[in-house]
């Protein structure tokens, strides 16, 4: 498998990140270098193996289902880029 | 005594609870090497006044015959371990302005137990990278330099600026985190000891993630003691990482001199590696040399899928850092690009902006092998891999307690040497990476120096949650490396 400008393209976009066209083909380049890098993987029979789900052997802990923490909105919107009345401010989303 | 920043972790405790310094001196000592080590950029932040007011504090408790496990002691914390009220940037342009509103439990543990903030470390940008060239506070230089030349080196990464602080005497001890090696690779190039514990054994909340299944937080040391003493403070059960392992904490101290006796200590063949330099391999044998000297039963054994191991981390590491990146959007916190048209144009130009190239690369590779069509072939299949992996080690600790492996495959190199080719930094970690993978407690000790003199790692790797044993054992190479070399303090001129 190999990774065309196309799917650069495609991934920058499922990335969210805005990718200068100048910059698709070294990009196309280097993560060609790491798919086929680690395309080795493909030599390995797998069959029968169990995907990794938990490297430690453990249940995954239950809590009671009741507000621990809250009340903290200020504290919440001091790093916010911008917010009104604790409120997120972004662009308009629907016209 | 001579200068109070030569002191280890451990004479530094025993002497501020014998009252023979105070924290206040000990803390001031430390700011002033801090400042005179600023050519080496291993701090984004300094913090002196909280430093000096938590040493005040930790002085009055004492007078009161108070104290903790760590009582007046100055550290340098991570700059990936949140910190209320100081700026934590995890190395990236995108946080530069992150102020957290909430503590890690790592770091309140170490508040807890009496500790002095020193300041936040810098690091690869989000912990990804082996050289620490990535953070976008530009790269930490090693302490060490090379006999033949003045050329500046890098400390290794993620963890660079805790090493650098360390190996440079800038602080008692720091904080690392390890997803690949990023805590052990740094302490080898370095010249210092840094312990990887179990997956479980700190709480992760609180640090920013990189890769969830595999990131772990562990001490950066001088000596194997310091690291056990800091290694207990730091671990807890913790209600807020359900993944945090509700297994006593021992004193890691307490056994440390029990030596190596009947231990049954395993070489890995496949950690042989072909264009390996001919010193990494000596350093090997003499560590096995030694260990067998001081009575342990030298095993050979298998893990065959060794060669796997780095490309398996570089699809499950991008793929779990595509999505606990996701949260950074330019919205809730972090930096917002400006001049946007519309909420889409704002993520794509707020991440563009803010993340590092190394950075959007992973995005991008984990995002490709997440998505619809490649899931099958890259993601689940790398999953199967890291089973089989985990299984080898398994076998291995049928035939022996612990392993001893090269800690890295060179020693610290030149700055921009490998930025040109991703994969050439990516095999940096290709003794380190199995150990995550597996989930595995592991700890790199400084045994030995190059013809260069630049000092080179041997590396125990244990069993899950036997990070008492893996500590006796790296105290048994201490013993016997007897590595005392210090870099020269060149930066004080600089």
């Amino acid at each position: 498998m190999s990774v065309d400008k196309d799917t650069v393209r495609r991934i920058a976009k499922l990335a969210r990140i805005a990718l200068d066209e100048g910059r698709v083909e070294p990009m196309a380049a280097e993560l060609n270098g790491i798919v086929q890098w680690v395309a080795q993987l493909d030599e390995v029979d797998v069959t029968g193996v169990a995907p990794m789900t938990s490297v430690v052997a453990q249940t995954l802990k239950m809590r009671d289902d009741v507000v621990t923490e809250g009340g903290t909105a200020d504290a919440l919107m001091a790093n916010a880029p911008d917010g009104e009345d604790h409120f997120f401010v972004v662009p308009k989303v629907v016209e | 005594m001579s200068e109070l920043t030569d002191l280890t972790l451990a004479e530094a405790r025993d002497a501020v609870r014998a009252k023979k310094v105070s924290s206040v001196e000990l803390t001031r000592a430390f700011t002033g090497a801090v400042e005179a080590a600023r050519p080496l950029n291993a701090f984004v932040t300094e913090t002196p006044e909280r430093a000096l007011e938590m040493a005040k504090a930790s002085d009055a408790r004492i007078a009161k015959g108070e104290g903790g496990l760590l009582e007046g002691l100055p550290l340098a914390i991570k700059d990936l371990f949140c910190t209320k009220g100081v700026r934590t940037t995890a190395g990236s342009n995108i946080l530069s302005n992150f102020v957290p509103p909430y503590e890690s439990t790592v770091s309140q543990n170490l508040w807890d137990a009496g500790a002095v903030m020193l300041g936040k470390t810098n690091m690869d940008e989000f912990a990804m990278g082996s050289s620490n060239e990535t953070s976008h506070f530009g790269p930490v230089f090693n302490p060490w330099r090379s006999r033949s030349s003045n050329a500046k080196l890098v400390p290794g990464g993620s963890s660079g600026g805790s090493a650098a602080a360390v190996s440079g005497s800038l602080c008692l001890a720091a904080t690392g985190t390890d997803t690949g090696g990023s805590i052990r690779q740094p302490a080898a190039l370095s010249g210092i000891v840094g312990l990887k514990p179990t997956y479980g054994r700190c709480s992760r909340y609180g640090i920013v993630a990189f890769a969830s299944s595999l990131d772990q937080a562990g001490p950066m040391t001088r000596t194997v003691r310091d690291a056990a003493i800091l290694m207990r403070a730091m671990a807890s059960v913790d209600p807020r990482d359900s993944t945090s392992v509700d297994v006593p904490v021992p004193d890691y101290e307490a056994g440390l001199d029990a030596g190596v006796k009947g231990l049954r200590v395993g070489i890995p063949k496949e950690y042989r590696i072909d264009g390996a330099p001919p010193e990494i391999d000596a350093l090997w044998a003499e560590g096995v040399a030694w260990l067998k000297a001081q009575g342990a039963e030298i095993v050979d054994v298998s893990l065959p899928h060794t060669k796997y191991a780095l490309p398996t981390y570089y699809i499950v590491a991008p793929a779990e850092a595509s999505s606990n990146l996701a949260r950074y959007d330019g919205v809730r916190f972090g930096r917002r690009a400006q001049g946007v048209r519309d909420i889409v144009d704002l993520y794509e130009k707020s991440r563009a902006e803010g993340f590092g190239r190394e950075v959007q690369r992973r995005i991008m590779i984990g995002t490709y092998v997440l998505s619809s069509g490649y899931y099958d072939a890259y993601y689940i299949r790398a999953q199967k891999l890291r089973s089989l992996i985990a299984r080898d080690f398994d076998e291995a600790y049928k035939k022996c307690d612990v392993l001893l492996a090269p800690a890295t495959p060179c020693p610290a190199f030149a700055v921009g040497e490998k930025t040109a080719d991703p994969v050439s930094m990516y095999l940096n970690d290709v003794f380190t990476v199995p150990v995550n993978l597996a989930g595995l407690p592991a700890i790199a000790v400084p045994a030995g120096l190059t013809k260069d003199g630049l000092p080179l790692g041997l590396q125990i790797i244990g069993k899950a949650f036997d990070e008492a044993t893996v500590l006796r054992a790296g105290r048994a190479i201490e013993v016997a490396a007897d590595f005392n070399a210090k870099p020269e303090r060149w930066w004080r001129a600089a």
